[in-house]
């Protein structure tokens, strides 16, 4: 009798964690169902080719958002994917242990959870005040913050990964540190370091928050990286809180564009990593 | 004995090794000096108005009265409205993915979950002002008005922008975090605990609650925590469904605002430098918080499961 | 050909650990040297202080002499030693990002060397030397890690090889084969002491019996006995080897 109360309560409980599991993925669906479906209406060749139009008016594009976009996420690969790496090899291959490998891994959690916000705050401050003026350089900086700890993490954990032995058997042969660094623990662990940075490169281009005050945005195209410049995510929401129903359209579509975006790089990244484990 | 030679490191080894170091320093230093731009920039705020900001409930730029009290309360409120939403989901969603489901099943579900972790803030946003807000404002809000309108809670007009909506839009952002962290720190559970208390003749539920649970519970809480920080110091999603308006209400129908929707909206509008000063100061605030939780959190979840990672299978 | 080896008053330490106390032997070029003991006994430190890896490990340090064909490997840059110190480990390890033919040649290219036409010569001269040739040839630049077990191991002993070093230091190098894999690395070894001084790690005291010219037991960090193989085996002179031999412990 006992038994069989415990075997209902079991197959309650176990019918409860797929309930939860289906209302999580409830709002994934009705979030891409939506973007889909708003955003392929709206989305044509003027999407792609055009500046923004004012006022709502229609025929406007976001041109220059996705190129402010491009150019800004490039910038921040720029600097982050080259700091990232080299850090993640000297915590990795020359020091796990001493108190500067310690406040190194502590300074990367902080930058991981700091709100992007903040980001923004700081470069604000720092750079675009400064300088005078709001530019694309601020915002790639901006970004370039974000990223250089996800990409430390993800590298350090791939680099963690390469059996030691594969190191040792690089001395044995004769070949020195940084060779075998380079040419023997880098490539065996490249695949998963890619994957590490496109899943980064999807994280920041859809970054909105600090890029608020540092590249501002911009209606037309940016003449230089010294002037605000437009970006997707920024674009989007300035569209999004506008009054417009021309915009809100132009908002979806720009929404489906960056998921679509975001969605490529994370199964392309899928498939590069699961082709390794293999 | 002869001096042993030891390894004459090549110029190329030299040159990596300072290289990395660079860069390892730097980035050390990046924190410190983030850190101290925030409260170097805010320090005017910080003396003008002391401990008196985290408890003035006025926010008034036109009149130089900077209170961060409602910002406090809109973060706190939306935030713990998610976790309270998002942790026994994101808990299930662990359980059914680590416990229960085949791994061809778990790999798909693994990969919707990370989509969902994927969605930009901002599209979120926008699916929030479009969709959600309306569902609320004809039917929600209504219908908890309706049947709960005796809990202050659930009371005043449903306008569909305010605390519930930044508080469920937050529960989906952050569900994710708790479930990836939740299903590492399972999966980090030594399988002979489960065993043992299969062979005691538990049902698999009981196996979970005796085996597992009791387990990882530091590392669930990381990674609730690490769920916290996420949704204190989310901004666009919230901005554009809170309602941005900096008042302390009992229920959560009213708009409100949050410390990072106050900045992102009113940082480009700072007209004079006490002003810029109070919206870094309530910035400073959000980073400590958002440091302090953190920190523990990690702690919390490396006490299980060494080493912080990032996806779910 | 193979070089003579000297150690003297070699003492090492793995953090406060001592794991060598203090070994004197003489390592006669040309032959196969076993090296046996229970585990912990020091017998892999040992082998890797002769091309200094033992250094490479946080924490550890080394004292006395080792001399090889005269000179002191402490007076050698040790990236240089250990070309002419070739190592064998466990389990086998080819590098994962590189071919079969990339593999065998990766020490020599990645230490400068150039010409296409000397690369190939050498890695068809390791691989037959491996007795992997005929097995791989038609198949080089397929990955390393597409061969199995025993395949992988020869693959390691061409590309250590293919540095021309003229001492082989091999640790429990058949440990993780198959019978069948062992008795091919065996025959190896057999033809390989020609021209090689080879020092292997072993705990099968049947191995050492078969391919071995002289057998040193070892124990507790101490060099016990060390004589030919056939000596050892069947007259020791010292009491605990006796007692490892007939398998009283370890």
């Amino acid at each position: 009798m006992h038994d069989r109360l415990r075997k209902y309560r079991n197959r309650m409980m176990m019918g409860i964690f797929i309930i939860a599991t289906l209302i999580a993925l409830i709002p994934l669906f009705g979030i891409l169902g939506y973007v889909v479906k708003n955003g392929l209406s709206a989305l044509n060749w003027e999407f792609f080719i055009n500046l923004p139009k004012a006022m709502g008016a229609p025929g406007g594009g976001m041109a220059n958002s996705i190129v402010g976009t491009l150019i800004m996420v490039l910038i921040a690969s720029l600097i982050g994917i080259p700091v990232g790496i080299l850090t993640a090899i000297y915590l990795t291959e020359y020091d796990r242990t001493s108190w500067l490998s310690i406040g190194v891994r502590f300074a990367t959690d902080v930058l991981t959870g700091i709100p992007s916000i903040i980001v923004g705050i700081v470069i604000y401050t720092a750079v675009v005040l400064r300088m005078g003026h709001f530019s694309a350089l601020a915002g790639g900086l901006a970004l370039s913050i974000i990223m250089i700890p996800l990409i430390i993490r993800s590298t350090e954990e791939m680099l963690k990964l390469v059996s030691h032995s594969i190191r040792e058997a690089g001395y044995a042969l004769g070949i020195s540190k940084v060779k075998t660094i380079l040419k023997i623990v880098l490539p065996t662990a490249a695949k998963g370091i890619i994957t590490g940075a496109m899943l980064a490169v999807a994280r920041v281009s859809g970054e909105t928050a600090p890029l608020l005050f540092t590249a501002l945005g911009n209606q037309y195209w940016a003449r230089s990286l010294n002037e605000p410049i437009a970006a997707l995510p920024v674009q989007i929401y300035q569209y999004a809180t506008s009054p417009y129903k021309e915009w809100h359209q132009q908002a979806w579509a720009g929404s489906l564009v960056l998921i679509s975006l975001v969605v490529i790089l994370n199964l392309f990244a899928r498939f590069v990593f699961r082709s390794r484990s293999n | 004995m002869s001096k042993k030679k030891k390894l004459t490191a090549s110029l190329g080894d030299k040159t990596l090794r300072l290289l990395t170091l660079l860069m390892a320093i730097s980035v050390l230093v990046l924190m410190v000096w983030m850190g101290w731009q925030m409260f170097d920039s805010a320090r005017p705020s910080i003396d003008k108005f002391g401990f008196s900001f985290i408890t003035g409930r006025v926010w008034d730029p036109v009149k130089e009265q900077f209170g961060a009290l409602p910002f406090i309360y809109g973060t706190l409120v939306t935030s713990l409205l998610a976790l309270i939403i998002a942790a026994p989901i994101g808990l299930g969603v662990a359980i059914f993915l680590n416990e229960m489901a085949r791994s061809g099943v778990r790999s798909v579900i693994a990969f919707l979950v990370e989509m969902l972790a994927a969605i930009p803030s901002v599209v979120y946003g926008l699916w929030g002002i479009f969709v959600l807000v309306p569902w609320l404002r004809e039917t929600v809000e209504p219908g908890l008005a309706k049947w709960f309108g005796f809990i202050p809670l659930f009371q005043g007009t449903p306008l569909g922008f305010g605390m519930l909506a930044g508080g469920l839009i937050l529960a989906v952002m952050i569900l994710p975090t708790i479930a990836a962290i939740s299903v590492e720190v399972m999966a980090a559970v030594p399988n002979e605990q489960r065993e043992a208390a299969l062979a005691l003749g538990a049902t698999k539920w009981e196996m979970i609650r005796i085996a597992v649970l009791p387990y990882a519970k530091s590392g669930i809480l990381g990674g609730v925590m690490l769920g916290l920080g996420r949704a204190l110091g989310e901004t666009m999603a919230v901005t554009m469904v809170i309602g941005n308006r900096p008042d302390i209400l009992p229920s959560l129908f009213a708009p409100a605002y949050s410390i990072a929707a106050v900045i992102a909206n009113e940082f480009t509008e700072a007209t004079y430098d006490l002003y810029l000063s109070a919206l870094v100061e309530v910035g400073l605030i959000l980073f400590v918080i958002t440091l302090i939780l953190n920190v523990f959190a990690r702690l919390l979840v490396w006490s299980v499961a060494r080493g912080p990672k990032g996806g779910i299978s | 050909m193979g070089q003579s080896l000297s150690v003297r008053k070699l003492e090492a330490w793995y953090g406060s650990n001592q794991t060598l106390k203090g070994i004197n032997m003489e390592i006669i070029p040309n032959q196969v040297t076993a090296i046996i003991g229970p585990s912990g006994c020091g017998k892999s430190t040992f082998v890797r202080c002769i091309n200094r890896m033992h250094e490479t490990l946080p924490g550890t340090k080394v004292k006395g002499e080792i001399i090889l064909d005269g000179e002191s490997v402490y007076d050698q840059d040790p990236v240089a030693l250990r070309k002419s110190v070739g190592m064998v480990f466990q389990k086998a390890n080819p590098f994962p990002s590189m071919s079969i033919y990339e593999n065998v040649v990766a020490g020599l290219r990645l230490n400068g060397m150039k010409s296409k036409q000397k690369l190939q010569a050498t890695a068809e001269k390791s691989l037959r030397m491996a007795a992997l040739w005929d097995e791989v040839k038609d198949r080089l630049n397929y990955s390393g890690m597409s061969l199995s077990g025993g395949q992988q191991q020869r693959l390691c002993i061409a590309r250590a090889l293919a540095v021309e070093p003229s001492v082989l230091l091999m640790d429990e190098p058949a440990s993780a084969l198959d019978p069948i894999a062992t008795t091919h690395i065996e025959e190896l070894i057999r033809q390989l002491k020609e021209n090689y001084t080879i020092l292997i790690v072993t705990h099968n005291m049947q191995q050492a019996a078969r391919i071995a010219d002289s057998t040193a037991f070892f124990l507790n960090g101490e060099l016990v006995e060390h004589g030919p193989t056939s000596d050892i085996f069947t007259n020791p002179h010292d009491k605990r080897t006796e007692d490892y031999i007939t398998g009283r412990f370890g």
